[in-house]
This record gives C-alpha cells, structure tokens and sequence, in this order.
C-alpha cells in the first residue's frame, strides 16, 4: 500500500526500476525469440523452423515498442529519481504529486501495451508504426493497443520531464550554480527539455492514428485524401529526439562514473556542458534521416544528412573529454568502471556508422538492412544499456543500501559484453550482404546462415549476462550494508546516509564549487557544511489520487479501443459500443483532477526533535 | 476589520510567487505551455498539409463566414483583457472583483463556445464532417482541440471561482488563479494564430 501511494522520489525511483527492470525482462526474452528464430535459414519446402511471419512480427514490434518506451525510458527516469534531487541538494522534486502520476501513467500504459497478448491482438506494425500498415485496412486491434498504450504512458514521460525541469531550475541549494551542476545532472536537464518539446508530437501523431482507426478520420488514409508520409515525419521529429533522450543521460552517468574511479575530475567540463546542450538542439534538426528515401528530394537529402553529420562534432568533444578524463588516472576497475569504459569504444562504433548512414547515397544501399539493425544496437545497447549498467552499479548502493557483489558483476559484464559484440558486429556484415531487415526468415546458402548462427549464440550470452545480474540483485537483498561513500565518491549525494532518509538533506548543504562533496574532503572535512540552521522539514503527504488517475485512463482506452467491436454478450456490447467504459474511465480520472483540486495537500512536518534522535 | 481581511493584510504583494510551491507552480506551467505550443504546431503543420485535400467536400473559401469567426474572435480577446483585470485584481487583493472578472471572463468564454458549436454544426449540415476529406479531419482537429482547451478553461476557472469562494484569497489559491490566466492567454494566442491561418488564408483560396 505504501507503495501505491508514495510521493517519495526516492521511491518513485526504485518503482521504475522495478518495472522498467520486469519490462526489459520481457523485451528481452522477445529478443531471445527473434535471434532464435534468425538463428536457422527457412527449410527446403520453405517452411519456417520456429515461428511464422505473424508472431514474428508481434514479437519484433513489441521487443522493439518495449525496449524504448517500457525499459530504456523508465530505467532513466528512475536514475534520474534517484539521483538528480540529490547532486543539486534539494530536499524533494518540485511535484512529487505529478512525480507518482508520471510513474503510473507509465505503468499503465505499459501494462495496456502489454495485454493485447492475452488478448490475441498484438501490435505487429513495428515500433515506427509506418501508415497506412498500422491503418485499419491493413492491421487489427493490435494497432490501437500501440496507438493508446503509448498515449497513456507519455503522458507520464511529459510530467516527468516537466518535474525535471522545475526541479532543476527552482530547487538547488544554496551555491549550486548552474556550472557547478554535477554532468549526470546536466543531462538530465537537457533531456527532460527534449521531452517536453518532442513528446507532444508523437501524442498528437498517436491521435491522428486513433482517429483514423477508430473514427474514420483521413490523416494518413491516401484514398480519402490523406498523406502517409506526414505519420513519417511527425513519428521522426519525436522519434530521433527520442534517441538523444536514451542516450545523454547515459553520457551523463558516463561522465560521473569516469572521474570517480580515475580519481580525477572530469577534463572540459564546461565543454561537456556546452556539447550536451548543443545535441539537444541538433536533435531536432535531423529527423529526416530517416527518410532518404521516401522522396524528398536531393536538396532535402543533402540538407538533412548535412545536419546528422554535424552531430559528430559535439559527440566526439565528449568522447575526448572521457579519454582525457581517464588519461594518467589511479584507474579502480570496478563493475561500473568496466562498464563505463567499455562504454567508450562500443558507443564510438555506433556513432561511425551512423555518419555513414547519415550519407545519403550510401543509405539508399544500407536502408532497412541489418546494417541499420547493427547500427542502432550499437548506440543503444553499447550506448544505453551499457551506460545504465555501469550507472546501477555505481549508485546502486545509494538507492538501497546494500552493496552489490563485484565478483558477479564483473562476471555478468563479460558475458553481457562479449555477447554483445558477438551478436551485432557480425550484423553489420550481414546488412551489407544484403539481409534486410524486419524479415521472419531467409532462404538457406546465400551466405547469411553462419553469421545468423553466431549472432544467435552472442544474444544468449547477454542473457546469461542479465540472468548474472539478477542473481547479484537478489543476493545483495542480505548483501553488506552500503556506507554512505562507498567510492569515495565526488558529489553531493555521497554526503548523505545509505539509502538517503527520506528528507534527503537534514540541513541543505552549503555548496562552493565543482564536485561540492570532493572539494570538502580536500579540505580535511567529513560532511558538508550546512547553509541553514537545524530546522522542521515540511513533507508532503502520500496520496493514491495519481494511482487511480492512471487506472481511468487505462479503463478509458479499452472503452475507445472496443468500441466498435462485436462482442457475444449483448451487456458487454451495449457497455462498449455506448461509450459507457470509455467515458467511466474517463469520469475516475477527472474525479480524482477535481480532489486533487479542491483539497489542498497541506503535507506534514518532520519535527527538529526528531531529526535529532536520529543523530 | 473581520477575520478574512485581516488575513488579506498579511498576504505579499504577488501572493502566486509567495511560496516555493507556488513559484514552481508558476514555472512548471510556463513549460507546459511550451509543450502545448508544440502540440499545436503540429495540428497546424498538418491542416497546411492536407488543406488542399477536400474531395468531393466543400473547400474553406465555401465555407467560411468571417464575420461570425471575427465575432467568435472578439469574444475571445476581450476575455483575454477580463482575465487581465482579474489578475491585476487578486495583486490589489480586491477578492470581490478577482471573482467579478473571473466570472465575465468565463461567461464570454461560454459565448464563444457557443458560437463555435452553431458553427460546427452549421457545416456538418452542409456537408463538412470530420469525414468527409483530409482536409475536414485537420480542420476539426485543430478548431476542435482549441475549442476543447476553451472547453476545458471554462470549467477550470468556474471551479475556482468556487475555490475563491470557499478558501478565499491565499499562497494556495493565488498560483492557481495566476496559472489559470496564463492558460487562458494562451488559448488566445492560439486563437489568432487560427484565425489567421485557417480562416484569413482559407477563405483567400
Ligand atoms: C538484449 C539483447 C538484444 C537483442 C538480442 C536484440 C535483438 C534485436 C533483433 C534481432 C531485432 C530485429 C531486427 C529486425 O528484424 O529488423 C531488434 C530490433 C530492435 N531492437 Fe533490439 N535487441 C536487444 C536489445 C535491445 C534494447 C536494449 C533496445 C532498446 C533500448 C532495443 C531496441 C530495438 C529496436 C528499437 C528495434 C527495432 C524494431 C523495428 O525495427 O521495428 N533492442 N533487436
Ligand atoms: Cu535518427
């Protein structure tokens, strides 16, 4: 129960790892059973070993949707959680309310997301959902389980960013300026800028899919007049700032896991900034990139494959800055420094080919073939995951106060990282054999069999890997207690117990230049020096109102998803077709709006006394 | 002097940026404002796309009735300026008049509404629904979302009033009528970005 109703950032961090934790299981099994699939060439009366073409492609579109949207995305937002309120000093986020809804949304849209697979209708259009294939000529029900699935649960993506911000800009303590924001900090803001201006587009392309679908609308339906493309570039002008929104929070728990374990601080750091914010901005420059060739013309082309290549140029300002960092360091190689390292050479592939991709006349070659596959595993599995490994490791301790197990770990990133490449390095070969990409099996002696074979046997290393990691989570349940520093750490959430109690700061710190922590203990000093004196901390109150708001909205999409459907029961017909669940669901959340309204939080003081007795 | 004055007395100048949550408040609801700018754009990018695309329906220039839109305008604009006395009312902390112009500001609100369903309906009988082409889908999504916001905004500030009445004037009622205003000007803005994109420009051809 208290779990349903936390307002705790701390906590709403550790949901999102539990769920985008579960999730990334999910999509990773899905995963397992592509490769598994690939790992055979059809056989010679053409018949598929495994899997047919239909739940193939469910799978691929729900390994693909999930990843991104039900994994990669809450395990940041739950680093984020968990750490940013901490490195700025604040004592809370600035909407601990909307911090719980955004985590609900999430999860019931996730949830809705993932129903269709009892329900037999899975998505099976790709994650990019191309019109007119995730139109109603071309897909079932599937389609508007992707269409408000995604729609409920960015909701809570755009709340969360929103709580970033404000955050960021209102609650720092007192010195904290903006150039002595910690890196990971730094590209939690920036990230959270993208969302609020790329987020909105993709709800209102999911709209027009849904109206399409369920109302009859023309957007993307060419014989009514219609225009697909226009689902490509509204998909895009998301869907690549989306990338950067997976990736700079990870160069940001990059950048902070390198000085510590260096044991120097971070070379260019106003740099690194610079570089971060700069991305942000060219990341909405470039989305056609992803459309070469759908016929925009070579002006168009070469102005957007112009743009895409400008993106090296920061990046690789990152990338030496990382190299500088650990140049002439006292190097710990401990789990997440093995991680973070390795980090470095993986994501640089990544970021090669994407250059060649971004070369127009080269990618009408590399289109839709596992070159293209290879490529964004690259930069998301070597870039994200790898960087999110390297970061649970690392502030792990801080979350739960227990350490996890370093043998395991490193154990867990060599499979995982051998595995890795094993899996997709041989893919870039198999794009440029010809393999396309999105097909559920190929014909036997055209050269693809091996190199399949392989990529097959890499994925279930990186199982063994995850499977590793569970088993180092669940022993370090009873693992040794966590101290509050165990690297010795350089930033201000190592200055506070393990796991930090639930006012963060007893007394905000007082901060007086970079790595505010670290430049203390160079002084000789064990703690921060507070910036005001011992004084009652006002908390607010938990509240269920976020969970049921999500659960409106959840019950609200089944009512529009089948409302036109034919059901056995004439009850349950009449319910649908009515709008009746539809607007119930609808009626719970603007319920709970109402409360949330008319009755103010006034929250609870945890008194002086107390926060003494607790020493 | 009664109890609530005396209250009143003690309330800082801007009672909305008293506190940090309502600072927060304040600011959270600046970016979400962005985010709505960006969700607006792209209703607006599509209706540019697909305008051309009306079929076998009548075209904007058939359809449209300036004179009524500049009506619907005017209500509009002028409940932007009403919310502008409301404000300026809650900083004298003058609550009687704070409720005053919040109640004029959602009676023209309701005018407008009206005007806009008589509208919607108007062309429905005519043959323009949000079927009938490309370009009657993008036309409805977009006047239809501003008109939800109005929608919306109208219920929101009627709720406040209520608020006002109940809580009266304070560091937590304060913010909310403040981010309510906002909103409401941004509705506006919308508006006149309508008017002259899907009205002015359609009815030129
Ligand atoms: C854990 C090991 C993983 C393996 C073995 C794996 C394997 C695959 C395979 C075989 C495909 C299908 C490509 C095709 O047929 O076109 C695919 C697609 C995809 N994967 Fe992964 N993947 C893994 C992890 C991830 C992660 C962590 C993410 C995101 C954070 C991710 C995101 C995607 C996306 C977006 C697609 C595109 C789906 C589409 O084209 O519709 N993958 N993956
Ligand atoms: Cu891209």
């Amino acid at each position: 129960m208290d779990w349903l109703t936390t307002v705790d950032h701390k906590k709403i961090g550790i949901l999102y790892f539990a769920a985008g934790g579960f999730f990334f299981i999910v999509g990773g099994i899905e995963a397992l059973l592509i490769r598994l699939q690939l790992m055979f060439p059809m056989g010679a009366n053409g018949e598929s070993w495994f899997l047919d073409g239909q739940t193939y492609n469910e799978i691929m579109t729900m390994h693909g949707t999930t990843m991104i949207f039900l994994a990669a995305m809450p395990l940041i937002f739950g680093l984020m959680n968990a750490v940013v309120p901490l490195q700025i000093g604040a004592r809370d986020v600035a909407f601990p309310f909307l911090n719980s809804l955004g985590f609900w949304t999430f999860f019931f849209g996730g949830v809705l997301l993932n129903i269709s697979w009892f329900t037999g209708t899975v998505p099976d259009i790709g994650w990019t959902a191309y019109a007119p294939l995730s139109g109603e000529e071309f897909s079932g029900t599937g389609s508007d389980y992707y269409a408000i699935g995604l729609q409920i649960a960015g909701i809570g993506t755009l709340v969360g960013g929103i709580n970033f911000l404000v955050t960021i800009i209102n609650m720092r303590a007192p010195g904290m300026t903006f150039m002595r924001m910690p890196l990971f900090t730094w590209t939690s803001f920036i990230t959270s800028g993208i969302i609020l201006f790329a987020f909105p587009a993709l709800a209102v392309g999911l709209i027009y899919i849904s109206f399409d679908r369920l109302f009859d609308a023309n957007f993307f339906v060419t014989a009514t007049g219609g225009n697909a493309v226009l689902w490509e570039h509204i998909f895009w002008i998301f869907g690549h700032p989306e990338v950067y929104i997976l990736i700079l929070p990870a160069f940001g728990a990059i950048s902070e896991v390198l000085p510590t374990f260096a044991r120097k601080r971070l070379f260019g750091y106003s740099s690194m900034v610079f570089a971060t914010a700069l991305i942000g901005f060219l990341s909405f420059m470039v989305w056609a990139h992803h459309m070469f060739t759908v016929g925009m013309g070579d002006i168009a082309n070469a102005l957007f494959g112009v743009a895409t290549m400008l993106i090296a140029i920061p990046t690789g300002i990152k990338v030496f800055n990382w190299l500088f960092t650990i140049w002439g360091g006292n190097i710990q190689f401990t789990t997440a420094m093995l991680y973070a390292t390795s980090f470095i050479p993986t994501f640089v592939m990544g970021g090669v080919t994407g250059v060649m991709l971004a070369i127009p006349p080269a990618d009408f070659q590399f289109h839709d073939s596992y070159f293209v596959v290879a490529h964004f595993h690259y930069v998301i599995v070597g870039g994200i995951v790898l960087s999110l490994l390297a970061a649970v490791y690392y502030w792990w301790p801080k979350m739960f106060g227990r350490m996890l197990n370093e043998t395991l770990g490193k154990w867990s990133f060599w499979l995982f990282f051998i595995g890795f490449h094993l899996t997709f390095f041989i893919q870039h070969f198999l794009g440029l054999w010809g393999m396309p990409r999105r097909v559920f099996t190929y014909l036997p002696n055209q050269g693809w069999d091996t190199a399949n074979f392989v990529s097959t046997i890499g994925a279930f290393f990186m199982a063994a890997g995850v499977i590793v990691i569970l088993i180092n989570v669940i022993i370090s349940i009873k693992g040794p207690k966590a101290p509050a520093d165990p690297w010795d750490g350089r930033t201000l959430e190592w200055s506070i117990p393990s796991p930090s109690p639930e006012y963060n700061f007893k007394q905000l710190p007082l901060v007086r230049g970079l790595d505010a922590f670290w430049l203390e203990k160079m002084d000789g000093k064990k703690e921060m020096t507070p910036a005001e004196p011992l004084g009652p901390i006002h908390m607010p109150s938990p509240s269920i109102l976020p969970f049921f708001m999500s659960l409106g909205l959840f019950i609200a999409g089944f009512g529009f998803m089948y409302r036109g459907y034919e059901f056995e029961s004439m009850f349950i017909n009449n319910l649908f077709g009515n709008n009746i669940i539809a607007i119930s669901g609808l009626a719970i959340t603007f319920v709970c709006m109402f409360l949330r309204s008319v009755y103010d939080d006034h929250g609870y003081h945890i008194e002086v006394e107390e926060l003494q007795k607790e020493g | 002097m009664s109890h609530a004055e005396a209250h009143l007395d003690k309330l800082p100048p801007e009672p909305e940026k008293a506190t940090l949550e309502g600072r927060n408040k304040v600011l959270g609801f600046w970016l979400f404002l962005g985010g709505e700018t960006v969700l607006f754009g792209t209703l607006f990018a599509t209706f540019l796309a697909l305008r051309g695309s009306v079929l076998d329906g009548p075209t904007g220039s058939e359809l449209f009735d300036l004179k009524l839109v500049a009506a619907a305008t005017f209500i509009l604009l002028t409940s932007s300026l009403t919310s502008v006395f409301a404000v300026q009312a809650m900083h004298h902390k003058n609550v009687k008049n704070l409720m005053i112009w919040l109640g004029v500001t959602v009676l023209l609100g309701f005018g407008f509404l009206g005007l806009e369903i008589y509208e919607f309906y108007h062309y429905v009988d005519v043959g323009h629904g949000f079927t009938t082409s490309a370009f009657s889908s993008s036309f409805y999504a977009l006047v239809g979302f501003h008109g939800a916001h109005v929608a919306l905004g109208v219920l929101w500030i009627g709720l406040l009033i209520i608020q006002l009445k109940v809580k009266g004037l304070n560091t937590i009622t304060a913010p909310k009528i403040y981010v309510a205003s906002l909103y409401w000007h941004f509705i506006d803005v919308v508006w006149v970005f309508i008017f002259t994109i899907v009205y002015l420009m359609g009815k030129v051809g």
